[in-house]
């Protein structure tokens, strides 16, 4: 069924379909109006969870990680501060391997403070051990919550998801989305089957103290398990499109690259200005393409070679800052890595921090750049400013 | 009521010897029962109990962070609710965990309702890290954060009343117990499983490392905490103070004297004005309580 809605409220209308037993969350701003709504659905009746409104992000995360050891599905959702408030429960979460999912409107980090987006909060849990997926429009945020509880809850990955798109840019926006038929998402996704749980009939114990003996293996099979929700995510991508039309079976997406000699390489909601910017630049004959990347973990790095195969002149944008980084940008670091060819010209630019806009002007200047050779900078800074 | 019988808490684990805290554990389970599911806090318990991939634990237990035992707790609560299971949430946690960095997650999940059990084990300092203060540390015990020395008794403030913290919750039982008294845990946590709500049980676990005393005295330790006043066993039940054991009270310098955290308290000489003070703090929990026996 067809509708405009709200990024916030399409969210929402995915946690429905997705029928969690256990929701837990904690208001910050631009994530409020996903947790507003399923309260009013839990109120109506028209979702059938246990909704603990608790007195603090890390509450939130630490009772998803109980209701989740019980057996359930859960959900919460956060934002900068709060994320980072979960940071340490972020690391349990995943190392106990509970298949949580978690929206993050993704949002600058204080100081100073910033209510606007970009991508600092969720790149800083990096090392989490969490699936960090990023959408670019309302339709892909609603259609990767489906597809994030299918790779979590797989036996073969149980690892925790963040489900990352662009504070205000998606949470706030409206846009037609196509909202999946419940019967099909029941098909898609069927009940959780946890492979262990906290139940008096069959004791054990989780969360034990590991020595320096046992310690390393954990951290592996982590590893392991983050390597192998690639395949899983790519054949729940596939079976999503065959259910619902839409082609999520890879982890990049490539807009104009094939025949590309520039590439720009984004995740989020810019890719969609990045898309515009490269049509304006494409008539004008400029051969440059875009590499979207869905995933940052798991990197995708053996499907971000093959798309870039044969290209030399590549420009990350970042809506992160690696403080005190030669590169700057997060994302461009994987991406030089994933090449390993000091042929390509990888170049960093950060960009729209705090909420700063990123026009389509500014993507062409950012192409000339990385024509030019310039880059690993921040992007679009106020001169009179510094 | 559960069997009383059965023993939850297996042998084999690696606590001290004369361990309070690992005593409380055996008699929690003895008034939980097998249709329990603990939720533990870092500290010495959880490091004793779960060295991996050895467990004491025969009932299902989780152990996540130090200080977020109570909204765990609250989580698997919500799911057991949800998917209609019958099993009693716990949660055992240390001093540190409940006075001091898990104050937070306990407002929360108390003022929330959770029918949950919340058990601290109070050995009065951070041991599991080597016996710093915590809020549950009493005044002038010296620690490794609160040592004595030439300007310093120990530790400089009284104990933290977190029973009458969570009372003020409107929790619907508080209680505290001494591992001295074996039945009365029994009975207190029996009586906690079965009321609805949150219910608080503070459990006086004396540590034979942690305070510097023979761990064949753990129990008399605990005895004379209770003698003296200093450590009050008593019941709140919807904000009404009931059932306080009752003592001949014994002057707190008996108790004083049989633990090394204060014995700067006595050399070179007695310092009668700091164990005035201390005398002065079991006073106030004998008129507080009325534990004096008329004769």
């Amino acid at each position: 069924m067809k509708k405009i809605l709200e990024g916030s409220h399409a969210i929402a209308e995915a946690v429905r379909l997705v029928k969690p037993e256990v929701i837990s969350a904690y208001p910050i701003t631009p994530q409020t109006h996903i947790v507003e709504r399923l309260a009013e659905m839990v109120a109506d009746g028209d979702l059938d969870s246990e909704y603990i409104c608790v007195e603090s992000e890390f509450s939130a995360l630490s009772a998803c990680l109980g209701a989740s050891a019980a057996g359930s599905r859960v959900y919460s959702a956060t934002s900068s501060q709060g994320l980072l408030f979960m940071a340490e429960v972020c690391f349990n979460v995943a190392g106990m391997r509970q298949p949580v999912v978690m929206s993050i409107a993704n949002r600058a980090v204080s100081a100073p403070l910033s209510i606007w987006n970009d991508q600092q909060d969720s790149i800083c849990l990096r090392d989490s051990g969490w699936i960090q997926l990023y959408a670019e429009d309302v339709q892909e945020t609603l259609d990767l919550h489906l597809i994030a509880y299918r790779v979590a809850e797989d036996h073969k990955v149980l690892l925790p998801v963040f489900v990352c798109f662009d504070g205000f840019i998606i949470s706030h926006t409206y846009e037609p989305v196509d909202i999946p038929d419940e019967k099909d998402v029941k098909a898609y996704l069927p009940a959780y089957v946890p492979v262990n749980k906290l139940d008096a009939d069959d004791p054990l114990s989780m969360g034990m103290y590991a020595t320096p003996e046992y310690y390393m293996e954990f951290r592996y099979e982590n590893d392991q398990a983050m390597t192998r929700s690639l395949d899983v995510f790519k054949q729940a991508g596939k079976e999503f499109k065959d259910l619902f039309g839409r082609d999520y079976s890879e982890l990049i997406e490539e807009y104009r690259l094939s025949d590309a000699k520039i590439a720009i390489i984004a995740m989020g909601s810019v890719c969609g200005t990045i898309k515009d910017a490269i049509d304006v630049m494409r008539a004008q004959g400029r051969e440059v393409g875009l590499l979207k990347i869905r995933a940052y973990r798991p990197f995708p790095a053996e499907d971000i070679k093959k798309a870039l195969s044969g290209i030399k002149k590549i420009g990350v944008l970042e809506k992160n800052i690696s403080l005190g980084s030669r590169m700057k940008g997060a994302v461009g670091l994987e991406i030089k890595d994933a090449l390993d060819d000091s042929s390509v010209s990888v170049l960093s630019y950060v960009a729209g921090l705090g909420g700063r806009d990123i026009r389509i002007e500014d993507v062409i200047k950012m192409t000339d750049a990385i024509e030019a050779g310039n880059g690993d900078c921040f992007f679009g800074l106020r001169e009179e400013l510094i | 009521m559960a069997d009383r019988s059965l023993e939850l808490e297996d042998c084999g684990h690696r606590a001290c010897g004369g361990c309070g805290p690992a005593l409380a554990a055996r008699l929690i389970l003895k008034g939980a029962g097998e249709r329990s599911i603990i939720c533990a806090s870092t500290g010495c318990m959880e490091v004793f109990s779960t060295p991996y991939p050895q467990t004491a634990w025969k009932v299902p237990w989780i152990h996540s962070l130090f200080q977020n035992t109570a909204a765990v707790a609250s989580g698997v609560e919500a799911a057991l609710k949800r998917q209609g299971r019958d099993e009693h949430v716990l949660c055992i946690c240390g001093d540190g965990a409940t006075f001091d960095i898990g104050v937070l997650c306990i407002s929360g999940a108390f003022e929330r309702g959770h029918n949950i059990t919340y058990i601290c084990y109070d050995n009065e300092a951070y041991m599991n890290t080597g016996i710093q203060r915590s809020g549950a540390t009493p005044f002038d015990a010296n620690t490794t954060t609160s040592p004595a020395g030439k300007l310093s008794h120990g530790n400089s403030r009284p104990k933290k009343d977190m029973p009458q913290i969570l009372a003020a919750h409107g929790a619907p039982y508080v209680a505290t117990c001494s591992i001295a008294y074996p039945n009365d845990i029994i009975r207190k946590v029996e009586r906690a499983v079965k009321t609805d709500g949150p219910c608080y049980i503070q459990i006086h676990t004396p540590c034979c490392t942690g305070w510097g005393f023979d761990g064949a005295k753990t129990i008399e330790l605990g005895k004379l905490a209770i003698e003296t006043g200093l450590w009050v066993n008593f019941e709140i039940v919807n904000g009404k103070t009931e059932k306080v054991k009752k003592v001949k009270r014994k002057p707190v310098e008996e108790y004083l004297r049989a633990q090394k955290r204060f014995a700067h308290l006595f050399k070179p000489s007695v310092n009668t004005e700091e164990i005035a003070k201390i005398q002065a703090i079991a006073d106030a929990n004998a008129e507080k309580y009325g534990i004096d026996l008329k004769i």
